[in-house]
């Protein structure tokens, strides 16, 4: 199994790791790294839990790997909020809106709905929710999700 | 009682959609979950598991495995067997199939454990996995519930594949078909549900680590960390506080976390052998084809009604299949329990069976015995079509109201406070179904298909008293010496917001801040025993507790309060973290000054009071708290493409006291969501061979935000008999969301004819194609109903094996030995095998003596013993009020039989010495 040297930065923090060749870049940030904020719940691209944002792209860690992402810039979950605490926009708006329950999908929605909100600062309702169809949530029947995504469309929740 | 009546200081908590404590973790990527978990030293362990579905395994070849880089061990049922382990149910009963945690010489499943490999990584592990070789002897695999019936044992040393069966055939002809026959309606119906895998989004996960002398701390995905401890300890004879079970973070759990089973088990076991830090994660193709699944289940309902539409009688016959290794062999009788307290049906009668095959064992999913109100509502809606009535008005000719109660079902079920035809009446008033059905006669016209559907039912919650793991709860609280509060709850949370709802309790009745309370739960070396998540319980028992405790508390500071100022306790009152004394607002303190004078100046404490201001309170609810709701959604169906899309979806549902809007909703819509996938989506199917063919996400369709519509609440808040008023509301979604749905499609499909044709045999899930199925009146979908037709009286000769292991009518009849004195007798329950002592006097032929079990014991006279046949009754008020009528055969030194439970039907018995 081949070796391979990378530095990346996550969370603003410059990494330098030696990783195996087959190593995802989920499994790489969670083990190698300590970030365990991000979720791996099926390893094979479907549910969206595990969703990281590398170079502004939100993308499944489970189906990159870690050597491809040599000299990205990665947000995990960890590093939405301001250092200060203060919760990003999305991050607020799932707590306002009970858009969570045991939490395990919500690195990855999260990601996701701040990636798109990035992208676009007024994307409508309509567009959030077709980046939301990428994503499993078995406990909240999506409705505290949808809310948040009319909140930070402007919509009444 | 009723909270409205106040909360304690001026802000209120009880009631409001207060923000989740446990969001600010889960948002920042702080949680902790069992795979965050890394311990210095720790291996990883990946499963060997068979690919085919029966079979002896002839060989096991280890040899290139080993040699893999970083492989240190490698397990089998042998190597696990040096600790021995009892396999428990939920009930804490021995499971009865001969399951161990690997194959231990056959394999009886596609995805049976046969060998661990423990390795340094996780990919290491599974390197090597894949290069074990196993040879199996293969055979030909049971799959369907039909296989079951005519197949070889699944199980060699049992009598047949009959895992569990209750029920009275006999009742048939004698009580019910008489009325069915007179019935003026009569109305047959079959709902075929497919096999559902849980699918938590965290899949199963377990650390163990040994420590000190056999002591071990484990990380475990689970439904209550006291519960999985307890379990542990017991199957593997330790006492419990050698073993402590952390939980802070589980990513759901319904059902499939209940009990720890055979791999969480056997990452402990292989912890101690190896005496190192053992972690197993499950992959998700392990969750979707080797964790148990659930509801895989046949039904068929008869009812007959009257020409007003008044219920007669019904009959239903109930066939669940167990799989291989079930986490406890079950014949579901709470489906027949609770398929009609709700209604007036005044004979009722069935069997119900649960199945062994070579599939994958069958484990709990929110509402187990949901099928109660799927049969019974969509039976409904179909009686409602034949006769040409309104189902509402059917359901109102039919269903309990308030005035009707106290009432007694057919099945023993006492209700006194339940609101399924309030429920009903609140759902009508809010939703125009007139102008619906106008919508719909201009849809039709269009050749656009909409459907209404509607059901009600109630939901038995907080359960606890009459089975083993089904307790109370307890809570510890504190304010500590800096006026803050620390509780400590028994409670666990996979998503429940424990944390958060018993926080709002606290600072209701005490008159403090929310943001100052600190709940620790998650660990089960916090707090006391109680079985978690299970029977939609924690909001109403841990509420309750946390409900008394913090009254309790709050008794202790006023008296504290009035004796330092000198002032009555009825002039003390607590708001926002202070005290003050009525009239005397100088004498105002903080909790934090009374506090510090509490635990470090107990001088100034009334006299003989303990010092501290603590309070601990386990609560002990009446054994049960129904819970009703009715439903309704509306559905356009797309007559090409067979697609269904929900357009409308109300909920009325009677939780009692509402702790938080949002968690109760968050609890039906997560529920209904699990409905949706489960009526239009999800599938678990098994080819001929034995292989689960859902192998990831992409086979196994989950609901997806797209499927679900925005639900809309109406909430009716009758308090409950507990402390607060709660009402459970876990499962609830996951029981009413099935039959609401698939009634509103019926209805919309109308025009074409029946779901499931003439017949009335409805397959879940209704893919599109078996939607096409019935407007196109062909089989597009290819899904053949089986050949064998349900039928609603037993045919008897379709049974491989009789009920009873002995009928002592046909036995000789061998020479009578005294069977005076002490045996160990067995009934095979219904929530499993109940073991306890018997005692039998004889004098000539009369019978007496009594059965004795930790729980109690039960004298019994005036039984007969002639020729070896004992016959005997013993009355039992636990869980239900029923007479035992038994029927035995005795030799010198073992007894076996019957046991006619009422209601439940019958459960073999048999005893040995003691
Ligand atoms: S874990 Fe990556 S998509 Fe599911
Ligand atoms: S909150 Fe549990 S899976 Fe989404």
């Amino acid at each position: 199994m081949s070796e391979h040297k990378i530095d990346l930065t996550v969370n603003g923090h410059r990494h330098s790791a030696t990783v195996e060749a087959r190593t995802s870049l989920g499994e790489f940030l969670r083990e190698g790294l300590g970030y365990t904020g991000t979720h791996l719940a099926c390893e094979h691209g479907v549910c969206g839990a595990c969703t990281v944002r590398v170079d502004g792209v939100a993308m499944r860690s489970c189906l990159m790997l870690a050597v491809q992402a040599n000299g990205s810039e990665i947000t995990t979950v960890e590093g939405l909020a301001k250092p200060d605490g203060t919760l990003h926009r999305v991050q607020q708006a799932l707590k306002d809106n009970f858009g969570l329950q045991c939490g395990f999908c919500t690195p990855g929605v999260a990601i996701t709905l701040a990636t798109v909100l990035e992208d676009n600062p007024s994307a409508t309702t309509e567009e959030m929710e077709t980046a939301m169809s990428g994503h499993i949530c078995r406990c909240t029947g999506y409705q505290g999700i949808r809310r948040a995504i009319r909140q930070l469309a402007g919509e009444a929740a | 009682m009723n909270y409205h009546a106040s909360s304690v200081g001026a802000t209120r908590y009880v009631g409001e959609r207060t923000p989740r404590k446990e969001d600010g973790r889960l948002l920042t990527g702080r949680g902790q979950f069992t795979d965050d978990i890394q311990l210095p030293g720790m291996l990883h362990i990946a499963f060997v598991r068979s690919p085919v579905a029966r079979g002896r395994i002839v060989s096991i070849d280890m040899g290139v495995a080993r040699e893999m880089p970083g492989v240190q061990a490698i397990y089998t049922q042998a190597d696990l067997a040096a600790i021995p382990v009892q396999m428990l149910s939920f009930f804490f009963t021995p499971i009865e199939s001969p399951v161990t945690l690997l194959a231990d010489g056959r394999v009886a499943c596609v995805g049976d454990p046969v060998c661990m490999v423990i390795a340094e990584s996780r990919a290491q592990a599974e390197d090597a996995a894949a290069l074990i070789e196993l040879e199996i002897d293969e055979e030909t695999p049971l799959v369907t519930i039909a296989d079951a019936k005519t197949g070889a044992l699944v199980h060699p040393d049992k009598d047949d594949n009959i895992a569990a069966e209750m029920g009275d055939e006999d009742m048939l002809e004698e009580a019910i078909q008489p009325l069915l026959d007179k019935a003026p309606h009569v109305v047959t119906h079959t709902i075929r549900h497919q096999r559902i895998a849980q699918s938590p989004m965290e899949c199963r996960a377990c650390v163990a680590s040994p420590e000190g002398s056999g002591e071990m701390t484990v990380w475990m995905g689970c439904q209550s960390p006291h519960l999985a401890a307890r379990y542990v300890a017991h199957a593997l004879g330790m006492p419990q506080e050698s073993i402590r079970v952390i939980a802070k973070d589980v990513g759901g759990g319904f059902g499939l976390k209940n009990i720890p089973w055979r791999e969480e088990v056997a990452v402990v076991v292989a912890a101690r052998l190896f005496g190192r830090p053992l972690k197993w994660i499950e992959d998700r193709f392990e969750a979707l084809t080797a964790s148990s699944h659930a509801r895989e289940q046949e039904v068929t309902l008869t009812i007959g009604l009257d020409d007003e539409g008044k219920l007669l009688a019904g009959w239903s016959d109930y066939a669940c299949n167990n799989g291989a290794w079930p986490m406890g062999e079950d014949a579901n009788i709470a489906v027949h329990m609770f398929m009609w307290p709700a209604y007036k049906l005044p004979a009722y009668g069935f069997v119900t069976r649960g199945w062994y095959t070579n599939t994958m064992g069958l484990g709990g999913y929110r509402g187990p015995w949901a099928m109660e109100s799927l049969i019974r509502e969509t039976t409904l809606d179909k009686a409602a079509r034949k006769m040409g009535v309104d189902p509402v008005e059917l359901r109102r000719k039919n269903l309990i109201y308030l005035p009707d109660q106290p009432v007694t079902s057919n099945m023993g079920i006492e209700v006194t406070d339940i609101t399924p035809g309030e429920c009903l009446e609140k759902l009508v008033a809010n939703v125009d179904i007139a102008a619906f059905r106008r919508e719909q006669a201009e849809a039709r016209k269009e050749g656009r298909y909409l459907g209404m559907g509607i059901a009600t039912y109630i939901e038995p919650t907080g359960s606890a008293g009459a089975m083993q793991p089904m307790t109370g709860e307890t809570v510890q609280l504190r304010i500590e010496p800096t006026g803050k509060i620390v509780a400590m709850l028994s409670t666990h949370s996979q998503g429940h917001g424990t944390a958060t709802t018993m926080a709002q309790v606290i600072a209701d009745r005490l008159g403090v801040a929310y943001e100052d309370i600190s709940i620790f739960e998650g660990d089960s070396a916090i707090g006391a025993f109680s079985p978690g998540a299970a029977g939609s319980r924690q909001g109403v028992i841990a509420g309750g507790a946390t409900w008394k405790a913090t009254e309790m508390l709050a008794e202790k500071v006023k008296a504290v309060a009035a004796h330092l100022s000198n002032a009555s306790v009825d002039a003390v009152t607590i708001d926002g973290g202070m005290v003050h004394v009525e009239g005397a607002p100088e004498m105002s303190r903080s909790l934090k000054e009374l506090a510090e004078i509490a635990y470090g100046e107990p001088a100034r404490l009334p006299e003989g009071m303990a010092s501290g201001l603590e309070a601990q309170f386990r609560y002990q609810p009446p054994p049960m708290t129904m819970t009703s709701a009715a439903h309704c959604c509306v559905v356009e169906v797309d007559a090409e493409t067979g697609f269904v899309k929900i357009l409308r979806w109300v909920s009325a549902e009677d939780c009692g006291t509402v702790i938080n809007p949002g968690v109760v909703e968050g609890q039906i819509a997560g529920g209904l969501a699990q409905a949706i996938g489960q009526v239009l989506l999800e599938d678990m199917p098994y080819d001929a061979r034995g292989n689960p063919l859902a192998a990831t996400f992409k086979d196994y369709l989950m609901p997806t935000i797209s499927d679900v519509p925005d639900f809309e609440y109406l909430h009716a808040n009758t308090p409950s008999q507990t402390i607060g008023g709660m009402r459970g509301v876990g499962e609830g979604g996951a029981i009413i969301g099935p039959p609401t749905l698939v009634n509103a499609i019926a209805d919309a499909l109308a025009p074409f004819g029946e779901l499931g044709g003439e017949a009335g045999e409805v397959t879940l899930p209704l893919t599109p194609s078996r939607i096409l199925d019935v407007i196109e009146q062909r089989n597009v979908s290819g899904h053949q109903a089986p050949a064998e037709k349900a039928v609603a009286a037993p045919v008897a000769e379709e049974v491989p094996a009789e009920t009873v292991a002995v009928s002592p009518e046909t036995e000789p009849a061998p020479a009578t030995a005294s069977i005076d004195g002490d045996w160990d007798m067995t009934l095979k329950a219904p929530m499993g095998g109940q073991t306890f002592l018997a005692h039998f006097d004889t004098e000539g032929t009369s019978l007496s003596g009594y059965l004795s079990a930790p729980e109690g014991r039960q004298e019994f006279s005036g039984g007969t013993f002639e020729d070896g046949r004992m016959k005997f009754e013993v009355k039992v008020d636990k869980p239900m009020k029923v007479t035992l009528k038994y029927d035995l055969q005795a030799t010198a030194d073992s007894i076996t039989g019957k046991c006619k439970m009422g209601m439940f039907g019958t459960a073999k018995v048999n005893a040995v010495r003691a």
